[in-house]
């Protein structure tokens, strides 16, 4: 089933949940909504849901515009991050409320509900209650009842996070692979921006209630469109440096105080003569080299695979992602390579990206 | 274990029976006085079932109902008043948690007020409606106006419970197909089970004991007299008080009691002690 919304807004008098958000989903894509807590993600998903009543804009399902369709005739399945199982019900009545409800015949509520229980590898807790589970296994049973009436759009409001980090991997994982393999449509809500990248085909950043940027994951990486989309997406996040950039000698520059890079001619082209503008660079872009820019080092984390080498530059600090085998000392002298095609640039005042225009 | 020890976990026991030996205490008497022709201090001057026989027949002679129409109405009015609480309460309270309508703050101030509110000081005014609506002296009359009492606090301890609900359950069952009532019955209240039974406990004792308003607004000793009015009778103002059968009425009020928290006492232990807990 295709999704689109269409200048969807919800508001409680002055405080504002969602704000005239646009966008399409395809039949069959996945799609997460990324923001920090707060920024209107669950406000959108339950305005999906039925549950919410938009204060503007249309919901289409299809080719119907459902905003005031009840919950129950969306026909769709949605997790919570609470898991929100039925506490006085056993397994096999959580997962098989939603046939009940529609009255499906005895015989087969059973088997259904033991198929889809099977599938989340659950068949043998029918008689449990939602307690004497495990919050891996109550998520599942959460799935399980979202999937039972084999529903046309799934919803997700961050249904991992109350989970460990080792479960949560393999639980992302077990999500993706089924969501694919079952071919529904789904909305995925998370402020981790890793459960974003992972796993959707397309990724709507929220900010404040707005929708920030719609974009594929890679897109989403390599060329943000807003300073915010920069700075949330990716981890350790964006460094950001105020710079001015201006030819010389046929080359660009980006400078500022105790600060001169080389600046590849498509950045440079875009971003010469226009003032101070914001210089965006990845901590895995900038590499410690034999000359660049000079710094000192204020603190070096081992993240295992890298070290986070945090370098203040006159006023400024960026992070550094480095190998540890060069054996980093705090207060030790480095200098920086910042030449990388993958620079990005933002206008201040707009925080629009410079390079990536709509 | 040291003697140190034994001498700690002994102190909260010692202390416990001293608060509690003068309530024991007064148990003992009340039941071997119900029992004796007379007492001296906690001794006995002699069995007798004399002060039982209000079971049978009238004790205060014709014209007076028997004790068993007055457990009767009193089980009415306790019964008829813990049904009517809990049905509206657990509405209201569903309604004033979960729906946002126009007066939802001012109602829940003047609930709060109400049940703050002195009763004495409405009873002259109850008693002007109740001879009007023609409900003065009647076992339904005394009903209505202490469901009317009780409510504001049932309202009250309701809406908490539901407030502790968490709205992803409803959501959930919404999205699940339910309709909002049957999400408001098959969801929300048996997982708010204890808060009920709490309530239903509160309302059913209130309604057995209450003396007041039974008092106020019916005549003596009457048709329509509850337990705690009829007991008054043994000390009338002409005959010296009856202690044997005070007491006796009193232990036979006290037995429904008594088996109600027999079996609610675990629930209500809980219910003290942590609120009520109902899984996630
Ligand atoms: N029922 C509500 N009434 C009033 N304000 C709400 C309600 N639900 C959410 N909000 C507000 O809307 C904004 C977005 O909330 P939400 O959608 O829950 O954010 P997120 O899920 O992204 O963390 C927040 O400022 C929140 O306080
Ligand atoms: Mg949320």
């Amino acid at each position: 089933m295709k999704v689109k919304l269409e200048n969807l807004s919800k508001r409680w008098g002055k405080v504002v949940g969602a704000d005239h958000i646009n966008l399409d989903i395809n039949d069959g894509e996945f799609v997460a909504f990324l923001g920090p807590s707060g920024c209107g993600k669950t406000t959108t998903l339950l305005m999906v849901a039925g549950i919410y009543k938009p204060t503007e804009g249309n919901i289409w399902f299809d080719n119907q515009v459902v905003n005031y369709m009840t919950p129950k005739d969306r026909n769709i399945g949605m997790v919570f991050q609470s898991y929100a199982l039925y506490p006085h019900m056993n397994v096999f009545q959580n997962i098989s409320y939603p046939l009940k409800l529609k009255k499906v015949p005895k015989n087969d509520m059973r088997e259904r509900a033991q198929r889809v229980a099977d599938m989340m590898g659950i068949g043998h807790l029918m008689d449990r209650r939602p307690a004497q589970l495990s919050g891996g296994q109550q998520q599942r049973v959460a799935l399980g009842r979202a999937l039972v009436k084999e529903p046309q759009l799934l919803l997700f409001d961050e249904p991992l996070s109350n989970l460990d980090a080792r479960l949560r991997l393999s639980m992302r994982g077990e999500i993706k692979r089924l969501v694919i393999e079952l071919g529904i449509t789904a909305i995925y809500v998370t402020h981790d921006q890793v459960e974003a990248m992972t796993m959707a085909d397309r990724i709507a950043v929220m900010k404040e209630g707005k929708l920030q940027a719609y974009d594929p994951p890679d897109e989403l990486y390599d060329q943000p469109r807003t300073l915010f989309v920069a700075g949330f997406v990716g981890n350790p996040p964006m460094n950001f440096l105020e710079v001015e950039v201006s030819r010389k000698n046929g080359d660009y520059h980006a400078h500022r105080e105790k600060f001169d890079a080389i600046v590849p001619t498509e950045q440079g082209e875009k971003t010469a003569g226009k003032g101070n503008v914001i210089m965006g660079i990845r901590p895995e872009d900038i590499t410690i080299s034999d000359e660049g820019v000079g710094g000192e080092i204020y603190v070096v984390e081992p993240l295992g695979r890298d070290d986070l080498v945090t370098v203040q530059i006159g006023e400024a600090i960026v992070h550094v992602l480095a190998d540890p085998v060069l054996g980093l000392k705090m207060g030790q002298n480095v200098t920086l390579d910042f030449s990388t095609h993958k620079v990005q640039f933002f206008d201040p005042q707009t925080e629009k990206s410079l390079l990536w225009a709509e | 274990m040291t003697l140190r020890k034994r001498f700690g976990r002994a102190v909260p026991y010692v202390l416990l029976i001293i608060t509690v030996l003068p309530v024991i205490v007064g148990y003992f008497w009340l039941i071997l006085s119900s029992f004796s022709i007379s007492t001296e201090g906690l001794r006995s001057t002699g069995f007798t079932l004399s002060n039982w026989s209000f079971l049978r027949g009238s004790p205060f002679g014709r014209g007076y109902p028997s004790i068993w129409k007055v457990t009767l109405n009193t089980f009415v009015v306790a019964i008829g008043m813990t049904i009517a609480v809990i049905v509206v309460s657990s509405l209201a309270g569903y309604a004033l948690s979960r729906l946002n309508f126009p007066g939802r703050k001012s109602f829940l101030s003047l609930t709060l007020i109400l049940h703050a509110f002195p009763s004495v000081t409405l009873l002259i005014g109850i008693y002007f409606v109740l001879r009007t609506l023609k409900l003065y002296n009647t076992v339904l009359g005394v009903g209505l106006v202490m469901i009317g009492f009780e409510l504001p606090f049932g309202i009250w301890l309701m809406k908490g419970f539901f407030d502790n609900v968490s709205w992803d359950m409803e959501r959930a069952a919404m999205i699940d197909g339910a309709s909002r009532l049957r999400v408001w019955g098959e969801i929300i209240l048996p997982t708010i089970k204890p808060g009920i039974a709490a309530l239903a406990i509160f309302a059913f004792i209130s309604g057995w004991n209450a003396w007041l308003i039974p008092k106020t607004f019916t005549i003596g000793a009457g048709q329509q007299a509850t337990l705690s009015v009829y007991l008054e009778n043994f000390r009338g103002d002409t005959v010296a008080v009856q202690w044997g059968a005070v007491t006796a009425v009193g232990l036979f009020q006290l037995i429904p009691v008594a088996i109600f928290f027999i079996f609610t006492q675990d629930l209500l232990l809980s219910i003290y002690a942590g609120g009520a807990k109902g899984g996630t």
